[in-house]
């Protein structure tokens, strides 16, 4: 019979670096300093970490941040795929690994330097494609918003959502980023009428449907729960955890299937509930993928706030605001107003809220749902405290 | 002549034969040879029954307009220049979970921003028509109503 993770692993660390476009520093050397920071946060001494987790496209190497970080004997170390999806995934794979005791004290960051406009995957297409995107790029469909464009005009033809919605959700973040000094768009307002004038990237989606171009880097410490109570920091418990690549998906283009509007959210949400001891009438804050405005309202369908196209009234009334709203989300500002590094600042701020020192703290919140991309193969984590 | 264009490898084990059609002026998906399903984009194992023995069929190219988006910059150059162009995703008259990415135009050889955006409508009628971009064939869409 196989045990759950239910609480069994804390993250008992948190660390990151400013945000910025053109950081001095590079990237390994952000990558260090998150992790240093994060170690600090937990005090747990560098040589007492035996696990690593990233991304596959973390471009420092684990012997590389070993070296610098004077890290242990490392006994465990994993990668996750499908960038943005990767995130809460990576968290989850450190947090299996402790309680299979394959280590004792893992440690899980990303660290990028995406700013530059040289530094942007899309704009580093080979000329000649013998993958999956020969089906979709010959056509001009390059970037990443296009691709998440196509299924949001689908979307808004099938259930009626609109720009209002999306704006709903573009302008929930920046107030919470408003009130956040480490976000980027702290001292930006956002209002409404500027969202609606902003310049097309691609139609239906606007400047502001997207998200941040960000250098920095962010880690977590993570051990098990018997060691987290004998530490300083006030520990967050890895309730469940998930994954999820749906049936005939495709990442980025889920064009060539029976459903396309229903994502990888779905098949991570069905484990991520079976996992866990409540449900999502319990959770009282949520930290939602946001490289994209529409990715919201579908994630919120996924994990079953709504139903199948309520995505989009949804997040009227406030719905997403701190304080009154019934799911405060992305109260740090998420990708679209605090930073974009590939989601990862999504779990620090699940752990700010559980640990009661968000900027924009949700009262008596006692759970959260941190999510990773949504249209590409994804994860998803169920903190508590 | 060399164009900015990303374009298809001609040569790919899997995949070349679609783009071997579509230079013959034909839009062909794969069927099953043991189960008759039709599948796209083309891969090397049927996902309902696992064969790989694969038959291509020339569909009619009759399609309807599923989705799309009209790109704007920043984007590489050369559709750069174009833009702001149209990309649709149309479903296949003759199974439409079977969907392909291509771009509406007046006439086979017509340009990707010819078409008027704000007339653009999901569920319109259009027909496959092939474009020729170096020495790639690309299957576009003409309205067909």
């Amino acid at each position: 019979m196989a045990t759950p993770l239910r609480d069994r692993v804390a993250i008992v660390g948190i660390g990151q670096t400013a945000f910025g476009k053109g950081l001095p520093d590079s990237e390994l050397s952000l990558a260090c300093q998150a992790i240093s920071a994060a170690l600090d946060n937990a005090s747990v001494a560098p040589e007492e970490v035996d696990g690593l987790a990233s991304f596959t496209m973390e471009l420092n190497r684990e012997v590389d941040v070993a070296r610098n970080v004077g890290l242990g004997d490392l006994t465990y170390f994993s990668q996750v795929g499908y960038g943005g999806g990767a995130g809460c995934g990576t968290v989850l794979q450190a947090a299996m690994a402790i309680a299979t005791g394959q280590c004792q004290v893992a440690v899980v960051w990303r660290a990028r330097k995406r700013a530059a406009k040289t530094s942007r995957p899309w704009a580093q297409v080979p000329r000649r494609l013998d993958d999956h995107w020969q089906w979709s790029r010959p056509f001009g469909l390059l970037r990443p918003v296009d691709e998440v464009a196509m299924l949001t005009r689908r979307y808004m033809h099938e259930y009626g959502a609109t720009r209002d919605h999306l704006a709903n959700v573009a302008l929930a973040f920046r107030k919470h980023a408003n009130r956040n000094p480490a976000a980027t768009m702290h001292d930006k307002i956002l209002t409404r009428e500027q969202y609606l004038e902003a310049r097309w990237i691609s139609e239906p989606l606007c400047l502001f449907d997207n998200c941040l171009e960000t250098d920095g880097a962010l880690a977590v410490v993570l051990v098990a729960a018997e060691r987290a109570v004998d530490l300083p920091q006030r520990p967050v418990y890895v309730h469940a955890g998930a994954q999820g690549l749906p049936r005939q998906h495709q990442t980025m283009i889920n064009y060539f299937n029976d459903d396309p509007l229903s994502g990888p959210s779905w098949a991570a949400a069905r484990q991520l509930w079976r996992g866990a001891e409540f449900g999502p009438a319990d959770v009282k804050v949520a930290q939602i993928y946001d490289a994209f405005s529409p990715l919201v309202p579908l994630s919120l369908e996924g994990y079953g706030f709504c139903g199948r196209g309520e995505g989009g009234p949804f997040t009227d009334d406030g719905t997403l605001e701190w304080p009154d709203g019934r799911l405060p989300t992305n109260t740090s500002g998420g990708g679209m107003s605090e930073a974009y590094v590939h989601g990862f600042n999504l779990v620090l701020e699940g752990v700010r809220q559980l640990r009661g020192t968000s900027t924009s703290q949700v009262a008596g919140a006692d759970t959260c749902l941190v999510t990773s991309g949504e249209g590409v193969p994804t994860s998803a984590l169920l903190l508590r405290n | 002549m060399e164009t900015e264009f990303v374009l298809p490898d001609l040569e790919a084990q899997d995949t070349a034969e679609f783009w071997a059609g579509c230079a013959r002026g034909e839009l062909l998906v794969q069927a099953c040879a043991q189960c008759g399903r039709w599948r796209f984009p083309p891969r090397p194992m049927c996902p309902d029954c696992r064969s790989i023995d694969v038959e291509w069929v020339k569909t009619s190219g009759r399609a309807t307009l599923w989705s799309y988006v009209v790109p704007h910059p920043p984007l590489l150059p050369a559709y750069a220049e174009l833009a702001p162009y149209n990309v649709i995703v149309v479903a296949l008259d003759e199974d439409p979970t079977i969907r392909m990415v291509g771009n509406l135009v007046d006439r086979a050889e017509g340009p990707i921003n010819e078409i008027d955006p704000a007339a653009i409508r999901i569920g319109e009628p259009v027909r496959v028509v092939f474009a020729h971009v170096e020495d790639v064939a690309l299957p576009r869409w003409v309205r067909a109503g």
